[in-house]
């Protein structure tokens, strides 16, 4: 089955593309990226008219939390991967942190077994660092790689005791996958709810201060020096926390990170409706932080934007903010926000958010995808952006617990190819000057 | 030359961040009139007949619960009181669930008192048809007691504008300390916090309060000394290490009040810790202390604020 996209912009920030051309996947990977393909007609099962679309190589998101298994009221991984490639991702990566965490081989095969059976987009296990997720002793790490994980993290929580940190980085060198870390000194977090400052004070809610990320951070890319590993920062919020990439990846550290959306284009301010679809840990930081953290796009210190999709049931977000679980929902909303937020706003080009969305992340966690070039992966997204929208509450994942619900953007992905097979397609529901296509 | 109103903008009281100045008049005048009620033979007006108030006390309170009750019984209105205990909250029923089913038994107005930032909030948002008053949630606001405050210092040093208020101990967990600190900026009052840096929460500076951490620089020149509670729990953790020293810096006695001007009023909003924040021969001097004036004013004061939201009810 083959698949010809005709007169798309292509961009490809792998191979610093940017041009009209045609892309033409072949068995489900990519045949030819060139001007008018003409191919023979009785090969082509399906051909997509892209003219005023954007065609990128898909997006990869490194940071989903499908919740399957254990928590299928919040999401199902057929639920959540139809809402990655209505986001436009073709690949998600799956936090372990799901109920039995994916801390041993079993799990994740019954993860594989079931993206592979009703899982819209690729799933790319994350294994857990501890076993059970308790900090205390080390997964079956290797066993997890075979078994076909792309890397370790005990998300959700940090992995606090410091010797534990450091031979987990030091098995992984062994691996060939980085150890992902959530970065947060409980102690200093102290059971709070949103970032510390001025409106913390304001709401008398606890206060999560930028210091439990920069600490946290500080420590392990101390250990990646000394270990020689490769330690990926997730959901990077704080200005420190930056610095200490920047001036680590200078000196040599084998230290990556991502930033997600909602950190980039929303502040702590925005706690005062009290609304608990702006609770999420790390929390929402100050203006100095959002800044810091656009500044860290801009200069490339950081390489991938990512979700932490987190879904939860409505009952579980309907309670007092206190209550109510942290996390919001993403995939849908990522590339919008990010249009806005970023390349609209003039900060960076649209290939550059098109790295940090698909090449950086392929890039850095070694996967496949992330580039248009022959013979990779047949993942394509198609971009519309034209399109003005306000985020519906009505969302193919499981869950709506979306912040963004009711506001306005620009840019949103129309057409997702996974493989070669077209996953998801809103074309016909693009607005005029296209009626005429059937 | 001020503005004046006669109504209040929104249906619910949940906070004093949001009020208007003229608003704040409005309920202490209102509440001078109402105060003339309580020394009356008989200590009722019609003014909330047929109405249903609903005091919902999800956390544990004296004054406040027993100053609404009060309040309410002396406009006439028809009170229920709803406390966490016993209640079906121990089985597990959410906030929402509990009101949405009190107001199905039609209240005009629910008092809210609870241990969470943003409690009144929720139930004001979603429940269109009542009105929501804050009586305390966490450490928020409480934005009656910042009321009677001010109604206590109007009343005795005739104004509130160019006043020095100190307010004096666990900034960091007091909802009274912030309704107060909106109030009072919003009168024009000069305002000063102290405490030990472990008690005063980030950047309090920016809501326009001056900032020390001495006890002796906080009274100096004070008009108004207001000290809050000490919550004994809290010694010997992190945020001070024995209540010994606290006292020793920062409790008020009468060598330290000294410091002050001999006009200087003192207040607490309760319940106090004798001998931790305050000491007795301060608490209990009739001259400068009017801690129990305020009890008496709150009744007053939450008759003005039940009363003109009670107004929006009208008719109905």
């Amino acid at each position: 089955m083959n698949l010809l996209i005709t007169n798309g912009r292509v961009i490809d920030p792998s191979q610093e593309l940017d041009a009209t051309l045609d892309v033409l996947i072949e068995d489900g990977v990519i045949a030819r990226v060139d001007k008018r393909i003409k191919a023979r007609a009785e090969t082509i099962a399906e051909t997509i008219d892209a003219a005023g679309l954007v065609v990128v190589p898909g997006l990869i998101d490194l940071h989903t939390h499908l919740r399957e298994p254990g928590q299928e009221h919040k999401e199902t991984i057929a639920t959540g991967t139809r809402a990655a490639v209505a986001g436009g991702y073709t690949a998600v990566c799956a936090m372990a942190n799901t109920l039995p965490p994916n801390d041993e081989r079993a799990v994740t095969e019954m993860i594989i077994a079931e993206s592979r059976r009703n899982g819209a987009c690729r799933v790319y296990p994350i294994g857990a660092v501890s076993k059970g997720l308790m900090g205390e002793a080390l997964a079956e790490l290797a066993d997890l790689r075979a078994a076909g994980c792309v890397g370790v993290s005990d998300d959700g929580r940090p992995v606090w005791n410091a010797q534990l940190m450091r031979r987990a980085l030091e098995y992984c060198t062994m691996l060939g996958i980085p150890v992902i870390a959530h970065e947060e000194d409980a102690n200093l977090s102290d059971g709070g709810v949103m970032h510390e400052g001025y409106f913390s004070t304001l709401l008398g809610l606890g206060g999560i201060p930028a210091a439990s990320e920069e600490a946290l951070v500080a420590r392990d890319v101390i250990l990646a020096r000394a270990t020689g590993a490769h330690v990926h920062i997730a959901h990077l919020s704080t200005a420190g926390g930056v610095d200490s990439v920047r001036h680590a990846r200078a000196a040599g550290v084998r230290v990556t990170c991502e930033v997600t959306p909602h950190h980039i284009a929303l502040g702590d301010e925005s706690v005062q409706s009290f609304s608990t679809n702006l609770k999420m840990n790390p929390p929402l930081r100050s203006a100095e932080h959002r800044q810091a953290l656009i500044a860290g796009i801009a200069d490339r210190t950081i390489d991938a934007i990512a979700t932490d999709h987190a879904p939860h049931h409505f009952d579980e977000k309907n309670v007092e903010f206190d209550l109510a679980p942290f996390g919001i929902i993403g995939l849908e909303t990522a590339f919008a926000v990010c249009y806005d937020t970023l390349v609209r706003s003039g900060v960076i080009g649209l290939d550059h958010l098109i790295d940090l969305m698909s090449c950086g992340p392929a890039r850095i966690f070694n996967l496949p995808g992330g580039t248009l070039r022959s013979g990779a992966l047949g993942d394509v997204t198609l971009l519309d952006l034209d399109a003005k929208f306000i985020v519906p509450n009505a969302f193919r994942s499981k869950a709506s617990n979306s912040p963004f619900v009711g506001k306005t953007f620009h840019g949103r992905p129309v057409a997702t190819v996974v493989g070669g097979a077209v996953r998801y397609d809103a074309r016909a529901a693009r607005p005029a000057k296209r009626k005429g296509k059937k | 030359m001020r503005a004046s109103t006669s109504s209040l903008r929104s249906k619910d009281l949940l906070g004093i961040e949001h009020l208007l100045p003229e608003e704040i008049e409005l309920i202490l005048d209102t509440a001078e009139g109402f105060k003339e009620v309580s020394e009356r033979p008989v200590k009722k007006v019609p003014a909330l007949r047929g109405q249903l108030i609903i005091n919902l006390f999800m956390e544990a309170s004296t004054r406040t619960r027993v100053s609404f009750e009060i309040a309410e019984k002396r406009l006439s209105a028809d009170t229920l009181n709803f406390t966490a205990s016993g209640s079906s909250v121990e089985k597990g029923e959410t906030l929402i669930d509990t009101a949405e089913n009190l107001v199905a038994m039609h209240p005009e107005m629910i008092v809210i008192r609870h241990k969470y930032p943003g409690a009144p909030k929720m139930l004001a948002d979603r429940l269109p048809n009542v009105s929501i008053i804050n009586a305390g949630d966490g450490s928020h606001e409480h934005p009656t007691q910042a009321l009677l405050d001010a109604f206590t210092i109007r009343e005795r040093l005739g104004q509130l504008a160019g006043v020095n208020v100190s307010i004096i101990g666990d900034i960091a967990h007091s909802r009274v300390v912030r309704s107060n600190i909106h109030l009072l900026t919003k009168m024009k009052a000069n305002v000063t916090v102290a405490a030990p840096p472990t008690l005063l929460p980030a950047e309090i500076g920016k809501m326009g309060v001056r900032v020390v951490h001495s006890l002796d620089e906080a009274v100096a020149g004070a008009d108004v000394i207001m000290m809050l509670r000490i919550q004994l729990e809290r010694q010997g953790k992190l945020s001070f290490p024995s209540l010994r020293e606290y006292y020793n810096t920062f409790g008020l006695t009468p060598e330290r009040l000294k410091r002050a001007s001999s006009e200087a009023i003192i207040m607490h909003p309760g319940p106090m810790n004798r001998g931790v924040e305050i000491a007795s021969d301060v608490a209990d001097d009739p001259k400068r202390s009017v801690i129990l004036e305020q009890v008496t004013n709150g009744v007053a004061v939450r008759m003005a604020v039940l009363y003109l939201l009670g107004g929006a009810h009208d008719g109905e």
